[in-house]
């Protein structure tokens, strides 16, 4: 049931109570699970709109996902592209060939980036 | 004249306890307006005294004494008392000027990066969302006014939490808080006692946002939660911000959280003559000040010959 005074508040408002739930889901949301992590009582169709209108203004990175759209926040340019690569691992049926074939093609630099992300994420933990 | 202007350098001290009272029996919009103001009042009444004792000090010397075009010697209290009150006022303006340059300076420095920083995420209506572990929410004024939002500090909230703890940093831009909040830095910069001052307007500001974040989200006990919750997971590190930019998780939390459990009280009346006295506080500073720079001019004129004596 859709809260008449919920639905009546300011559009900003409302575009950052669901910016706000997609940031603390930290998992790309449908709009069915966005209005259940919400306070408030807004109906999905609203939510929808406002998750279509946040995609426009280019502050959420959305993929299909099933019959409609997963939505993601962008972070910064780098976090995009991140997110970018994952999107296109997810939708490769065989993942870890893809991943296997990805890695041998990188180049000697990008080969040494990723040989001290690992190291550096290994000496804190032990 | 002397002693006049020495009343305004010593009411600041009564100041803290009644504002402490003040904030305690009045609604928090009152008490915050009240303790403001006389705190203001009371600090530009100290800067006017100390003024008025430094002039008096230079007018003893010749060489100011000829700049000012006197053709007689000023007539003072005596000048045992007259000079150390100058020194000492040169000293406290001195002291007072400096440390406000410094915290102004650095006030300005930490709100542009907090600009910078919420300019670069992602924003949503008013919302900044800033890319962080450390939990922590802020009100940021500006254009267009924002309230800034670490992801570690969603996170350790409900989507209902979240509405009562944005609906409480709405509150903070839409009153203006910051201006209360940089009022009570410059009054605590030119007294010591107005110091204490500042803290209780600081808990008053975040008081009526509590209560505005309350009345918004219709749920005392949901607004008292989400405040506790957020002060828990801020604790421990968060973003550094200027300290006129209102936070969610400023002040005193267990306090606010007891005040906003309890049923608000429906009549403030026995409150009301804690405001008649922080009036009255302000208005004896004001009186003595004017009274007191009024008479030192006269005496100038005075000792300028153009007026009688």
């Amino acid at each position: 049931m859709a809260d008449a005074k919920d639905e009546r508040r300011p559009a900003g408002e409302l575009e950052a109570s669901v910016m706000a739930a997609l940031w603390a889901a930290g998992a790309p949301q449908t709009p069915g699970q966005v209005q259940r992590s919400l306070g408030t009582d807004l109906a999905r169709t609203t939510v929808t709109t406002i998750l279509t209108r946040l995609h426009d203004k280019g502050v959420v990175h959305r993929h299909r996902q099933g019959r409609g759209f997963a939505y993601v926040p962008v972070q910064d340019a780098q976090g995009l592209t991140a997110k970018r690569m994952h999107s296109e691992l997810d939708r490769d049926s065989d993942r870890e060939t893809a991943l296997a074939r990805f890695v041998a093609q990188l180049g000697p630099d990008d080969e040494r980036i990723l040989r001290e992300l690992l190291e550096a994420d290994e000496q804190p933990g032990g | 004249m002397t002693a006049l202007l020495i009343l305004p350098l010593l009411v600041p001290f009564a100041l803290p306890a009644l504002a402490r009272r003040a904030l305690d029996r009045l609604t928090p919009a009152v008490a915050l307006w009240t303790v403001t103001g006389s705190a203001v009042a009371l600090a530009g009444c100290t800067l006017a005294a100390l003024g008025a004792f430094v002039l008096t000090g230079l007018l003893q010397l010749p060489f100011f004494a000829a700049l000012g075009e006197l053709i007689r010697p000023l007539h003072t209290a005596s000048d045992r008392f007259v000079l150390p009150l100058a020194v000492v006022s040169v000293g406290g303006l001195a002291v007072c000027a400096w440390t406000f340059t410094r915290s102004a300076l650095r006030q300005i420095r930490a709100f542009r990066a907090a600009r910078t920083a919420a300019g670069r995420g992602p924003a949503a209506g008013d919302l900044c969302v800033v890319d962080s572990p450390g939990a922590d929410a802020y009100a940021l004024p500006g254009r267009p006014h924002r309230i800034v939002v670490t992801t570690g500090m969603l996170r350790s909230l409900d989507g209902a939490e979240r509405e009562a703890l944005f609906a409480h940093e709405r509150a903070h831009n839409a009153g203006g808080h910051h201006y209360f909040l940089a009022a009570a830095e410059l009054a605590a910069h030119c007294h010591p006692a107005l110091g204490r001052v500042r803290d209780v307007i600081r808990l008053a500001v975040e008081r009526v946002a509590d209560e505005a974040a309350a009345s918004a989200v219709g749920d005392r006990r949901l607004t008292a939660r989400a405040i506790a919750r957020a002060a828990l997971a801020g604790r421990g590190g968060g973003v550094e911000r200027p300290a006129f930019v209102p936070g969610a998780v400023s002040g005193p939390v267990p306090r606010r959280v007891e005040a906003l459990l309890a049923v608000p009280a429906a009549g403030r009346r026995a409150g009301a003559w804690v405001a008649v006295l922080l009036a009255a506080c302000a208005a004896v500073s004001c009186v003595a000040s004017a009274t007191g720079v009024i008479d030192f001019h006269h005496r100038v004129e005075v000792a300028q010959g153009e007026a009688e004596r």
